[in-house]
């Protein structure tokens, strides 16, 4: 990715970030965390990770935010912009970002400044090695292409397939439960 | 107050899966376009339309031969048979004109007039052709029977000023009219 | 320098495929939709407007059946008051026409208008960005469209709008998943999210719902291919359905229906703000359309084994094959246009309640015993027979438990006494 481009995507969700607490509206806020999450998702297509930006604004920006959303309309939410600004929240909050900040530094400091290696033709082309020959992640790599969404589909369904399993049986119990609870509610 | 309670009729199982109706429905609209598009619409030949639906194309194709002889279109003054004017500016119609259209300044007929006998008759007839909603009241009231709705119904003009209907704009349209009328009745 | 010529090529497809290909196409459907309503109701519709040359001096004005209607209309949304209510959210109710209308130009990006042109040696593909996730690209970007439309019914603080965009919100959340379901057994076949690749994959081996020839010569298509048709049919009906419940179009227009919501959330717009949602309606179903050409029958492939022979069409080193496939890809799309505009003049508007359990009961395990059912057909081919037999006792039984379902959470009317 060149360099502009993740600072523009990276001030983006900066702004988006910051207006989101900034804001006392709260559909304005909201909005806010859709500009953040489409900056986070130019960042992910940059770094080639197609798949995991164009969900990010499938799920997050066009599913879960339009019910936040909507659930803001809904309630319509008025005494969040009476409210005034008390000094205890605001020093709770300038606190905790600091807090945030040291634990980052300190992390990347640590961190040995290794580089990924470049997408291009050769790495991906050596990568090829791992997967059966012929197969279409082997074939695309040998190409110079990054077939983000097989190899995703590979990890997904190799490495971690019990993992996967065990996730989705704990997401339908939640869409059980939740159905079942909203059920006793109507009676 | 009698409370009629409606039973939704019960569905068959075709009926309830809904897609023999969607096909039908789809058949009966193509008819009608494909029909449209041969210029063989139905009911196109009565209404003497073109044949693309059953509109008639207003310019080309007028409805003037169909109007019906009821037809109210624009308000006008008659002349008798012998170039009379019939209106004795009586002032019923300015009267019960729902919409205020008709403005009348009455006149006197003066006595070396050979129908000075009547005495009156209008200097002034306005209709205001942009207030008038072709009742007919006017028409109904007239005791004289001097104003008539004709079957006109292009009116149009480029300011407000056309469109108020003078006097001899009245008569223009209006034309003759026969029969007889008791007031030019010279034994009366 | 390469990269500016690079640069100036995308500019070029941007300019040349979506203001000179999808964008008129708005204005032709919007007449389309008013010449095809009014001949299935007997009616002539606009057929007047055109350029009058009766004005310079000549005998006769030039109508051509008024195509020139649209760009009327759109003058006069153009000069029309822009009138701002007092009571409204301004910055929102500014933003919201914006967010419908550029979405649905956006996702126009990843859509294959045609096969590749070679101009002296340089070879062009007819897409603006060959993503390899491309139907993933159209229904994230276009998932975004729902903001404008709730923030247009919310921004416009008055009930009716408000109505109309919850409706929307609603509505559009719970298609996309029957939306996204159904195109799962499509993606199965293909083996690939490269909208580019799978049109000419199906240009060789036959569309999706017409395989009917093979390495370009006609044949029958073999038993895993003729049996997977079931479930591609299945794929294509939910599909488009959805469309149309994602584009907000009858029998689906509840966000703005008249006779309940009187605009709906565009109630309180006028001039070219109404424009923007209206065309933002539109090039929604161009684009909906287009995605259906694309992924079931064929996209720009003309088919019946002529592509290769198109594509192989040249005037010196130009290979010119790519624009008469860009006219057959345009072609289908009208077609397809023309579809959308009869279904909506034939099928009534249905109940909110009855779209909600069309979307979740219906289509949502309709199109998941479809993934099944093709994830079966693909994995197993030798298995047929089996396969045949378990899947129908599997989609009699489920749709049995379906409609039992529905039937039990079917409330029966109370009687009310006074």
């Amino acid at each position: 990715m060149p360099s502009y481009l993740f600072w523009l995507f990276a001030t983006v969700m900066l702004i988006g970030g910051a207006a989101v607490i900034a804001f006392r509206n709260p559909v304005s806020s909201a909005l806010s965390v859709v500009t953040c999450f489409v900056g986070l998702a130019g960042l992910f297509i940059g770094l080639s990770a197609f798949f995991v930006g164009v969900i990010q604004i499938l799920v997050y920006t066009g599913a879960v935010m339009v019910l936040f959303l909507f659930i803001i309309m809904l309630l319509d939410l008025k005494d969040e912009e009476k409210r005034a600004k008390g000094i205890a929240p605001l020093a709770a909050g300038v606190g905790l970002v600091i807090a945030f900040v040291v634990q980052l530094i300190g992390v990347l400091s640590r961190t040995p400044n290794k580089s990924a290696p470049a997408l291009n033709q050769e790495t991906l082309a050596a990568a090829a090695g791992h997967f059966p020959v012929g197969e279409k992640i082997a074939t695309s790599l040998t190409a110079g292409r990054l077939p983000d969404v097989q190899l995703i589909g590979h990890t997904l369904f190799t490495q971690y397939n019990l993992p996967l399993q065990i996730l989705g049986v704990l997401l339908l119990v939640a869409t059980i439960g939740v159905v079942a609870l909203s059920k006793k509610q109507a009676e | 107050m009698a409370v009629i309670k409606l039973q939704r009729p019960k569905l068959n199982f075709g009926e309830k899966i809904y897609f023999g109706a969607l096909i039908k429905g789809f058949f009966l609209t193509m008819t009608h376009a494909v029909k449209s598009l041969r210029g063989k619409s139905a009911g196109a030949d009565s209404l003497a339309s073109s044949g693309l639906g059953v509109t008639m194309q207003f310019p080309e194709q007028r409805w003037d031969e169909h109007l019906p002889e009821y037809y109210r279109g624009a308000p006008t003054l008659v002349t008798d048979e012998q170039g009379r004017e019939r209106c004795v500016s009586c002032q019923l119609c300015e009267f019960i004109c729902p919409p205020k259209a008709i403005k009348i300044t009455p006149g006197e007929i003066p006595s070396d007039d050979p129908w000075a006998k009547v005495e009156k008759r209008p200097k002034e007839f306005d209709i205001d052709m942009i207030r008038c909603i072709y009742c007919g009241m006017c028409e109904e009231v007239c005791p004289e029977q001097a104003i008539f709705l004709r079957k006109d119904y292009l009116i149009t003009g480029l300011k407000r000023a056309d469109m108020v209907h003078d006097k001899d704009k009245l008569y223009q349209i209006g034309g003759v009219r026969t029969g007889l009328v008791n007031k030019w009745n010279e034994l009366k | 320098m390469p990269d500016l010529i690079q640069i100036a090529i995308i500019l070029v497809k941007i300019v040349a495929l979506t203001f000179l290909v999808v964008l008129p196409l708005v204005p032709i459907s919007v007449y389309f939709e008013r010449r095809f309503s009014a001949v299935i109701q007997d009616r002539v519709g606009p057929n007047r407007v055109g350029i009058p040359l009766s004005l310079f001096g000549f005998k006769k004005d030039f109508h051509f059946f008024g195509l020139i209607q649209p760009m009327a209309d759109g003058l006069k949304l153009f000069l029309k008051e822009d009138f701002t209510p007092a009571h409204v959210r301004k910055t929102f109710y500014w933003l919201a026409p914006v967010l419908t209308v550029a979405p649905a130009l956006i996702t126009v990006c990843v859509i294959p208008f045609g096969s590749p042109i070679t101009i002296f040696g340089h070879t062009e593909k007819l897409v603006i960005a060959d993503l390899d996730i491309g139907p993933l690209f159209v229904f994230a970007v276009s998932s975004l469209t729902v903001y404008g439309i709730t923030l247009a019914g919310w921004s416009s603080n008055s009930k009716f709008p408000f109505i109309g965009g919850v409706r929307s919100t609603a509505q559009m959340i719970s298609y996309e998943i029957a939306l996204g379901l159904s195109i799962i057994p499509v993606l199965m076949f293909f083996g690939e999210l490269n909208l580019g690749k799978i049109v000419q994959y199906q240009a060789d081996n036959g569309w999706l719902l017409l395989p009917l020839w093979k390495n370009g010569h006609f044949s029958l298509p073999d038993p895993q291919t003729a049996l997977f048709w079931i479930p591609a049919a299945i794929s294509f009906v939910i599909f488009t359905i959805s469309i149309f419940a994602e584009t907000n179009r009858m029998p689906f227009d509840l966000p703005e229906c008249e006779t309940e919501l009187v605009g709906g959330y565009h109630t309180e717009y006028s001039s070219m703000k109404f424009a923007l949602f209206f065309m933002g309606e539109y090039a929604a179903m161009v684009i909906g359309s287009a995605l259906i050409v694309t992924l079931f029958l064929g996209g720009w492939s003309v088919g019946f084994t002529a592509d290769k022979w198109i594509q192989g069409l040249h005037i010196g080193g130009f290979h010119f094959g790519g624009l008469i496939h860009l006219t057959a890809f345009v072609g289908k799309l009208v077609v397809f246009i023309l579809f959308f505009i009869l279904v909506r003049w034939t099928v009534p508007r249905f109940r909110y309640d009855q779209l909600m359990k069309l979307g979740w009961v219906i289509f949502f395990e309709a199109a998941l015993i479809n993934v099944f059912l093709a994830a079966l057909i693909l994995a197993a081919p030798h298995l047929t027979i089996a396969i045949l037999g378990i899947g129908t006792v599997l989609l009699v039984v489920v749709t049995a438990a379906v409609i039992w379902v529905a039937k039990v959470s079917e409330e029966s009317p109370k009687i009310l006494r006074a």
